[in-house]
């Protein structure tokens, strides 16, 4: 359309489509409006990015987050001024707290009538200051092209994370000539990549001064996917793995290197090599109030090598002996090569002591309570049914049992809201997904009160010929709510029962939407409607599935407390046999 | 708690006060005074922030998380020698029988009367917080009206400029030393 000699003369909607379709936009996630409505229609004819009409703006952000997530691109969203910024506004924080790549475009007002409370106008910039990476507003034409490409350009890079831009409806209407620069001229942003090799030296000397050392893996080996980078560091040492909710799946559930997830409802066996280790090799994790517990006490006897793309991650909550700043995936390899061939130490009794907590406080999983359906049983055999598929979470205890049961042993197929918690994520998400990876199977596991939050979009997936699984595991509640109630406010349940056993009535919503509706409550009806579902590839389906109300998520870290009062169920402490260390 | 002054060079763009006012106010940090404004480049702006803390973590957590605004670019902290300056406007009352002993007082601190009235004064200081402080407590027997004050403003002795100098907060840079 533009050529770089002679610069053509577009609208500012032509221009940000132009400059869309230059950075390799695919698809966009949004709803058309007032302030947004001249950027609809070069939309509507662009051949190279397509458009998906979501039902709820939330709906958009969280696709656009789903679709980063699988893709490692950035997604992208749309949406009008006023309430239609502020509905991206909780995707936008998820997107943040996640770190997910995501560039969100709003309209605003004609820029005359901004600041004076014009009809849908709301300070979106204003608004999301504190939960994006980086924001514009743009209120002359010819700045579209440049404000585009560097929002792109900060959402992919560094520390991944959401950008806003705001443009005011006469910058999309009015013309100017279409230049597209050649760089991206942002003196403030840098973002450290490369890890100093000296650092690396000295975690590498740390390493092979430990008795007790444990890899602390988070997100942000995901977001790098270094995969193969961190199951060759940690084959080379034999050195014991865990990997918090963001990293599920970065390195495999089946290796015996791997103690499982750490935190809140970590497993006994990754709390315990958090809580004993004497050196933590942090990487791309943050060191989040839910891995920790109350900090002061966690990980008490350990030094910390901490790796991470952002500086200011590194001794916000605790201290580094030894700081790397750059991408973690680069960090693995030059440690590798710093550690091939070289004499560690024999971490076999710290590996047998976990190795026996993981043993010993594996998960039981009964099919049924009181002949009614077992949450966890649902999941586990879901995923066991689907073993190469995306698993997009909700927000809850579905969450729990989903990172703890499902088949993590493939970086970047698990999706959930981690930082944030945003139940509703689950649906929009998953549809996001499955647009970036149309020939994977993608389930959702969601629960009931969080599907009740954005199911609209299983319309949107109706009409766009995006067949997502969505199992809702119904027990009727708020769960975890509902288990804080059980166990820190007297089993007073206020507010929590949702009453969700036929209303709605959830195969009969999803068939209104143009989903297929089906329902198990027996342990045999599971294997049965997962069989079906999975069989299912022309349209969405929403699985219900009647669990027990009273499940719990267990192990457990009350909030506020040590993670070495972790209980594995309730009043019951795991014993820890430290004698043998 | 210790002070310390930052001097932070960002670009000239709407919205860059707004961000870090909004971060430091957001993070819970400990400002005593902030101020804004023009450097020798146009596209550039500099402010001063003096800052409260209780550890060193917390001072490099302030100057990492400014630095990872676009719009900022470059950090450092002020040395304790560092020029260190602040405006203040006080209107004092002042009959024809005190007039003359204030214009003494401010004589003495190098300020300046820049409105006289039949019962009032209005006088200007420059100098340092300690400098106008022990000025004021000069004055205040006499009757302060009305008292205005700038944020601290402050530069580093020597010739080298921000520019130029290395700065130990420098992006990215400070975790790994």
């Amino acid at each position: 359309m533009a050529d770089d000699q002679t610069p053509t003369v577009l609208t500012g909607a032509e221009a940000l489509v132009e400059s869309l379709e230059r950075v390799g936009v695919e698809v966009v996630f949004g709803i058309p409006g007032g302030a947004i409505l001249p950027a609809y229609d070069p939309l509507g004819q662009s051949e190279l990015v397509r458009h998906i009409l979501v039902r709820h703006e939330q709906g958009a952000a969280h696709a656009a987050e789903g679709y980063a997530m699988v893709t490692g691109r950035v997604g992208v969203c749309m949406a009008t001024s006023g309430p239609g910024a502020t509905n991206l506004v909780t995707g936008i924080a998820d997107a943040f707290l996640d770190s997910v790549p995501m560039v969100a475009i709003t309209g605003q007002v004609a820029s005359a009538a901004i600041g004076t409370d014009a009809f849908q106008e709301a300070d979106i910039r204003g608004i999301t200051f504190p939960v994006t990476k980086h924001s514009f507003l743009i209120t002359r034409t010819e700045d579209i092209p440049a404000a585009i490409k560097a929002a792109f350009h900060i959402a992919g890079t560094g520390r991944p994370g959401p950008v806003l831009v705001d443009i005011a409806k006469d910058a999309l209407a009015n013309t100017a000539p279409f230049e597209w620069p050649a760089q991206v001229e942002l003196p403030g942003y840098r973002p450290v990549v490369h890890p100093h090799v000296k650092q690396v030296r000295e975690a590498a000397k740390l390493i092979k001064e430990a008795k007790r050392p444990v890899f602390y893996v988070g997100g942000g080996v995901v977001k790098a996917e270094g995969y193969e980078a961190l199951a060759e560091l940690a084959h080379l040492t034999k050195i014991p793995v865990v990997t918090t909710l963001m990293a599920r799946g970065a390195f495999p559930d089946s290796d015996d290197l791997h103690m499982g997830m750490p935190g809140m409802h970590g497993s006994v066996s990754a709390v315990g090599a958090l809580q004993r280790a004497d050196l933590l090799i942090t990487l791309g994790a943050r060191f989040d109030d839910r891995v920790t517990g109350k900090l002061d006490t966690f990980a008490p006897d350990a030094k910390v090598i901490h790796a991470d793309i952002d500086p200011a991650e590194i001794g916000k909550n605790r201290l580094a002996d030894v700081p790397i700043v750059g991408d973690v995936k680069e960090v693995m390899e030059l440690l590798a090569s710093e550690l091939r061939g070289v004499d560690l130490p024999d971490f076999t009794a710290w590996r047998s002591y976990l190795g026996n907590l993981k043993e010993r406080y594996s998960l039981e999983i009964a099919p049924t309570k009181d002949g009614i359906l077992s949450p966890e049983f649902v999941i586990e055999r879901l995923g066991q049914s689907a073993p190469d598929a995306y698993f997009v979470s909700g927000v809850g205890q579905h969450q729990m049992w989903a990172a703890h049961l499902l088949p993590m042993e493939k970086g970047g197929h698990w999706l959930n809201s981690g930082g944030a918690g945003t139940m509703g994520y689950c649906v929009p998400a998953a549809m996001g997904a499955k647009v970036g990876r149309p020939d994977a199977v993608v389930w959702g596991i969601d629960g009931d009160g969080c599907f009740q939050m954005t199911n609209q979009e299983l319309v949107t997936c109706a009409l766009n010929n995006i067949p997502i699984k969505i199992a809702v595991i119904n027990n009727q509640s708020l769960g975890m709510v509902r288990q804080w109630q059980t166990l820190f406010y007297g089993e007073r349940y206020s507010n929590t029962n949702l009453e969700s056993l036929r209303v709605p009535d959830f195969p009969k919503l999803a068939e209104a939407m143009g989903a297929v509706g089906l329902r198990a409550e027996t342990p045999e009806e599971v294997d049965e409607v997962i069989k079906q579902a999975n069989e299912i590839n022309d349209r969405p389906v929403v699985v219900e599935f009647v669990v027990h109300k009273d499940a719990m998520v267990w192990p457990m870290v009350a909030a506020g407390t040590s993670n070495d009062d972790i209980k594995i169920a309730r009043d019951m402490a795991p014993d820890w046999e430290d004698e043998i260390l | 708690m210790k002070t310390h002054t930052l001097s932070v060079l960002v670009e000239n763009k709407p919205g860059v006060l707004a961000r870090i006012s909004g971060l430091v106010a957001r993070r819970g940090y400990n400002i005593d005074s902030l101020a804004v404004g023009p450097t020798e480049r146009p596209e550039l702006s500099r402010m001063t922030l003096q800052v409260r803390v209780e550890s060193p973590q917390v001072l490099e957590q302030i100057t990492k998380q400014l630095n990872k605004l676009v719009e900022v670019l470059k950090i450092i902290e002020l040395e304790d020698a560092a020029v260190r300056r602040e405006l203040v406007l006080i209107k004092l009352k002042a009959d024809p029988a005190t007039r003359s002993q204030i214009i003494e007082i401010v004589q003495l601190f190098r300020g300046k009367t820049v409105d006289v009235h039949n019962d009032s004064l209005v006088i200007e200081a420059t100098g340092s917080p300690d400098k106008l402080a022990a000025l004021l407590e000069m004055l205040r027997p006499y009757g302060v009206r009305e008292l205005v004050q700038s944020g601290l403003v402050a530069l580093g002795r020597g010739s080298k400029s921000l520019t130029e100098r290395s700065s130990k907060t420098d992006r990215g840079r400070s975790a790994t030393r």
